[in-house]
């Protein structure tokens, strides 16, 4: 059978059809963040401290459950992986940007998302937050001339896990479920070490 | 304007519904997630769209300042070798897939809060620190993580999550930072939260 997923690439999708369906996805993902409680910087916060893992559980279940889906439909030739954005590898400016971004969520205690959706509900902090972001942006903008070479740096194209570690697709889903599990066993490990509740009440 | 546990104390005042099980949230998430994959190709992103705007928003304010419409040629913004990958061409910089997602996100945000009796206006901070200082560090910590998220091409959305559901490698490698980064500074700031 031919893969009908997806239905065609979005270049060619009418403007209506681009807005509803990134507008609908939109709204179920603003949806379930505020209800997973990451409109709140004391639950991202106890990702950190320890009183709130949350963010590790929303998470990994999240790309567990995207992951088994898509690779599912995939093997079941439903799904055309090749006509799927898969983010590109650039090794370098992704770990120092993820080391730098890791230092602003502990500074700032919210994502871009997670702040969206805070602001959303009224909360003063993520506002502030945004605002840092947006001259973050434009510093960024500013700085990109003696950033671009960094910025370019390391480029190794669309490189999925199973390549750069010659490991079959199967096994690393299998290995990110249960890298996944592991992890959930072990916050609830600390949860009870720690004395504190599971869940996502804050 | 009240701190988080004040408003919820209050038993005459509203009480907020209690968030969803982290399990359960993240499978919806990962529902939402494989929509997006599987139906347009794309996943789920939020500094996209709010990079798109600024860059859009830095070269009409740069013209404005230079003389009108007619100076946007020849803005920063319009020459810089990052920004005008939005700007250039005929189309609409904000007519783009992320940008509509970022709308939705807002709403699907106020609905949630709204329908949980959570949205209110107020600042969210520990219990041994000041307004004051949660400000500072919120937007301290926006600015950190606009030149992260740019560096990285991508945020908590766009790499972590879309990019680790997809595999690839430099999304994973991404998201290991991020915790490494969090966990190394976290430490340092633990009075804010704790």
């Amino acid at each position: 059978m031919d893969p009908m997923m997806p239905v065609s690439k979005l270049a060619e999708w009418s403007q209506g059809s681009v807005i509803a369906s990134a507008a609908l996805l939109g709204v179920g993902f603003g949806f379930v963040l505020e209800r997973a409680g990451f409109g709140n910087a004391k639950t991202l916060a106890g990702q950190w401290y320890g009183y709130n893992f949350a963010v590790l559980r929303v998470m990994f279940t999240a790309i567990v459950v995207a992951m088994v889906g898509l690779f599912g439909l995939y093997y079941l030739g439903l799904v055309d992986l090749g006509q799927i954005y898969i983010n590109e590898t650039f090794l370098w400016p992704q770990l120092v940007g993820g080391l730098i971004f890791g230092a602003g969520f502990v500074i700032g205690q919210y994502c871009p998302g997670t702040a969206v959706v805070a602001c959303a509900t009224g909360k003063i902090d993520a506002m502030i937050y945004m605002l840092g972001f947006v001259l973050g942006l434009v510093a960024f903008f500013f700085a990109f001339p003696k950033l671009e070479s960094f910025y370019m740096s390391s480029s190794k194209g669309r490189v999925l896990l199973p390549d750069a570690l010659h490991v079959s697709t199967g096994l690393i889903v299998l290995g990110v479920v249960v890298m996944a599990l592991g992890a959930f066993a072990f916050t609830h490990f600390l949860d009870k070490k720690l004395g504190k509740s599971a869940g996502g009440e804050v | 304007m009240a701190r988080e546990e004040e408003t919820s104390d209050k038993s005459a005042a509203v009480v907020p519904e209690p968030y969803w099980n982290s399990y359960k949230a993240g499978a919806l998430l990962g529902l939402v997630l494989l929509l997006a994959l599987v139906v347009t190709g794309r996943g789920l992103g939020a500094s996209g769209a709010v990079t798109r705007m600024a860059a859009y928003s830095t070269q009409k304010v740069e013209a404005s300042v230079h003389g009108g419409t007619s100076a946007e040629e020849t803005t920063f913004a319009k020459r810089n070798a990052y920004t005008s990958q939005y700007l250039k061409g005929p189309e609409d910089p904000l007519d783009d897939f992320l940008v509509y997602m970022f709308v939705g996100v807002i709403v699907g945000g106020f609905a949630s809060g709204v329908l949980a009796k959570r949205a209110s206006l107020s600042v969210t901070f520990g219990p041994h620190t000041t307004v004051a200082r949660r400000l500072a560090l919120a937007s301290l910590g926006g600015f950190v993580s606009a030149f992260g998220t740019r560096l990285a091409r991508g945020c908590t959305s766009g790499q972590a999550l879309t990019g680790g559901a997809t595999l690839a490698l430099g999304s994973w490698v991404f998201m290991f930072a991020v915790f490494g980064g969090g966990y190394a500074l976290a430490y340092f700031l633990r009075k804010e939260w704790l």
